[in-house]
């Protein structure tokens, strides 16, 4: 199995879906060697761990010319960016590792490892599983890296079976990369329901107050609608002057949602968490009485589980796959504004509404585990192999 | 002898558009969508009346005219009978027309189509008086069987309609209270004098209702024939099969063509080769059959999902303070005089909206999910609670003036 990162090295979802992921198969029957593109510190006793040793300053220039991406990408003057040059790097690192080891299918998970499972594949002659977690036109909200682009349609291209998190990220997939429908198969993500730690809520001064909370969590970026969810907290607060917006997070797009708080006069309803981990991620949620995932584009979103996890009723996106396997959660466009608005002033005000969210979520969410996930991706094994 | 009771519900509600926050206190029309979804009700009704309503009543008024013994009953809502005189007064006169053979007889409900009996006896009364002004207007015809909204009954229910001069009442033929009792035979309901109950076949009204045309049963395909066997069957073990179901069976939730109509056609013809079967209606079966037991059902039975209780539409929170808010608006409502914000009211209480907010996906789930017009129970509770608000604000301002005047 490829990946790109493991938690607690990570940045994003896609180390936690990863790990989640390879534990079940691991508890399933499944044998993985993890390959990771740098040394970290990490103990994990269910699957071996292989670095690739991947060091972006080296000159990709001198290294091996026959590979496909060099071709593709090393042309004078159009030397790609430094994301782009550490997954080709780690296409050059695997051969390496690869020709040391057995395998009966390589799993790789988002483009970033796309370069070095076409390597491996040519080395180890067994099948390909490539796992899209996110694909270039989410992560650039329509304005796609060309490079990053071309990495993932090749990826596609080559491995024998794609898993997408969401029916959502599969259509971007047959509609932006001309893949065909039945080379890819949907397997939702998981969580891991460990229950509920009883913590003391985060913000208690103004809950005691009176003050409703209204959640964002995620990284401050296009992607994920921050400013959205700004516009609806205005119209809210018009309704409903007794709520809190909070936003834990950080991201490129942190200043324009200031401002743009700023200009709806709402900066004193607005508080800045920066971002969260652990106890801290979970004392928040707890605090929260409604959670907003507004993303514009968004393959799966495993946030709104955690939230749900944490006993707080959510409102997702319609444009993220979550929505695919969430009952009862309220469901909105992400641009239209209004209904966002419309839907946390009923959640502010009913608490028979925020009470069946709840209940429902609890009810819904041990379906949705890892295990599910992991017995689907055997079923893709065993086809594959035998 | 096996007499055959046919009982047909027609029912369309008035569904609140999407209802916004923003609209409380400017929009005061809560059921005027004009959108392509199912909230439209002038769409709706227009639909069902093409695929359903019309056709049927097509084929019964020519099975009511050929064949001299049969007979059906129907049970109308008076927001549905509203409805036709407003979108479709040709689907209300060919209802008119199979009333005038006199072989059909009309039951009594509610108006509203609602839960009152449980939240109000003095509103549901009031809704009974007014649902049978109406049928008195539109078929004059005196109705003297009661049935409740969504087959809900209980010993109460009944005690009530012996009280009102009722003759018969009808309810759901649940093994829970009936236990190794037949539904085939007329019943006295407990604490009651004169009144008779009737109870639903469920078996064979949901083989036609709900089985038909699925054909993972293994029944599949059901043919008049093998129908009528098996309603013939009961003779000697019983006296009297009532089948009765939503009038939609019929073209809407049984399509033209998986064979409903065909097998419609067919039925009453088959029904009638055996020897000792005839029709009647809720009031002559009534008339002919004594009653052979006391029924006690001192808990609400419904005619809905495998619970047969209240749950589809009181069984989560979102509903219960749903259906709350607004007979807690009861007596401000009555007290302000206004009678437009009075219908409004009403039009509220209607059991659907709850039904649309019903969250019980995992088991009966997919059956809500079909009849759902919302995106969710949660976009359906959204736009009520919000349409409901409005009427309190509209009653609250009223009850200023009127003071204000004083």
């Amino acid at each position: 199995m490829l990946g790109w990162e493991l938690p607690p090295h990570n940045s994003g979802g896609l180390g936690v879906a990863c790990f989640g992921l390879a534990k079940a198969l691991s508890s399933g029957g499944v044998r993985i060697t993890f390959v990771l593109p740098k040394k970290v510190d990490l103990k994990v006793d269910f699957m071996d761990l292989v670095f690739a040793d991947v060091k972006e300053a080296e000159d990709l220039h001198s290294s091996y010319s026959t590979l496909w991406m060099s071709k593709t990408f090393l042309k004078a003057g159009d030397f790609p960016a430094d994301y782009v040059r550490a997954a080709l790097f780690y296409g050059l690192k695997i051969r390496e590792i690869a020709a040391k080891l057995r395998a009966d299918v390589i799993h790789a998970h988002d483009w970033l490892t796309y370069p070095a499972a076409i390597a491996a594949k040519e080395i180890l002659k067994v099948p390909l599983v490539v796992h899209i977690h996110n694909t270039v036109f989410d992560r650039g909200c329509g304005n796609a890296n060309r490079h990053e682009y071309e990495i993932e349609k090749r990826g596609f291209e080559e491995a024998d079976k794609i898993v997408s998190v969401s029916n959502f990220t599969k259509n971007t997939l047959v509609e932006r990369y001309g893949i065909a429908p039945d080379k890819i198969q949907t397997v939702y993500n998981g969580i891991e329901t460990t229950g509920r730690k009883q913590l003391e809520p985060a913000l208690k001064p103004m809950k005691d107050l009176g003050y409703k909370i209204v959640l964002y969590l995620g990284r401050i970026t296009l992607q994920k609608g921050p400013d959205y969810f700004v516009k609806a907290a205005g119209k809210v607060l018009e309704y409903y002057p007794k709520a809190l917006f909070v936003i834990a997070g950080s991201g490129d797009l942190q200043e324009q949602v200031m401002s743009e708080a700023a200009h709806l006069g709402i900066v004193g309803n607005i508080i800045f968490t920066g971002f969260l981990r652990g106890d801290d991620r979970d004392r928040i949620y707890q605090a929260a009485d409604l959670f907003v995932m507004p993303s514009v584009s968004e393959p799966f979103g495993i946030v709104p589980l955690e939230a749900i996890n944490n006993g707080t009723p959510v409102m997702v996106s319609k444009q993220s796959g979550v929505s695919e396997v969430l009952s009862h959660a309220l469901k909105v466009d992400f641009w239209d504004v209004d209904e966002m608005a419309n839907k946390i002033l009923a959640v502010l005000n009913y608490p028979s509404l925020s009470n069946d969210l709840v209940d429902g979520g609890n009810r819904e969410l041990p379906f949705i585990n890892w295990n599910e996930s992991a017995s689907k991706c055997i079923e893709i094994y065993k086809q594959l192999i035998f | 002898m096996s007499s055959i009771c046919l009982y047909f519900q027609v029912h369309q509600p008035l569904r609140i558009k999407k209802y916004r926050v923003f609209d409380i206190g400017y929009d005061h029309e809560y059921f005027n969508d004009v959108s392509e979804t199912n909230l439209n009700n002038k769409k709706v009704l227009e639909k069902v009346s093409g695929k359903s309503y019309l056709p049927a009543n097509r084929i019964l008024l020519k099975l009511l005219k050929d064949i001299p013994g049969f007979k059906i009953s129907y049970s109308f809502s008076g927001i549905v009978l509203e409805q036709f005189e407003k979108f479709s007064p040709q689907v209300l006169d060919s209802f008119k027309e199979l009333v005038d053979t006199k072989k059909v007889e009309i039951l009594s409900e509610t108006y509203h189509h609602s839960l009152a009996f449980f939240y109000s006896k003095k509103e549901f009364e009031e809704q009974v008086e007014k649902h049978k002004r109406l049928i008195r207007r539109l078929f004059k015809v005196n109705p003297v069987v009661f049935r409740n909204t969504e087959l809900a009954y209980t010993n109460e229910l009944a005690q009530w309609a012996d009280k009102k001069g009722y003759k018969a009442i009808l309810a759901e033929g649940w093994d829970s209270f009936l236990g190794w009792r037949s539904p085939n035979f007329v019943y006295r309901p407990q604490g009651t004098k004169k009144i008779k109950l009737l109870l639903k076949n469920y078996k064979l009204s949901d083989d036609i209702a709900f089985r038909f045309s699925e054909k993972s049963w293994s029944q599949w395909p059901l043919t008049a024939e093998k129908f009528a066997n098996w309603v013939s069957a009961i003779n000697g073990n019983g006296q009297l099969v009532n089948l009765f179901m939503d009038y939609e069976t019929f073209g809407e939730h049984q399509w033209e063509d998986a064979g409903i109509f065909k097998f419609l056609k067919k039925l009453p013809y088959e029904l009638i080769k055996h020897p000792d079967n005839d029709f009647v209606t809720p009031s002559e079966a009534v008339k002919r059959y004594g009653a052979v037991d006391t029924v006690d059902v001192p808990g609400v039975v419904t005619w809905a999902d495998s619970e047969r209780d209240l749950s589809a539409w009181v069984g989560n929170q979102i509903q219960k303070s749903a259906i709350g808010f607004i007979y807690d608006l009861e007596s401000k409502v009555k007290k302000c005089g206004d009678n437009t914000i009075l219908d409004d009211w009403r039009k509220l209480q209607t059991s659907d909206h709850f039904y649309y907010m019903c969250t019980k996906w995992f088991d009966d789930g997919d059956v809500h999910k079909y009849f759902n017009p919302y995106e969710s129970p949660y976009d359906a509770f959204i736009s009520f609670m919000n349409a409901a608000k409005d009427l309190e604000i509209r009653v609250n301002m009223k009850k200023a003036k009127v003071k204000k005047h004083a």
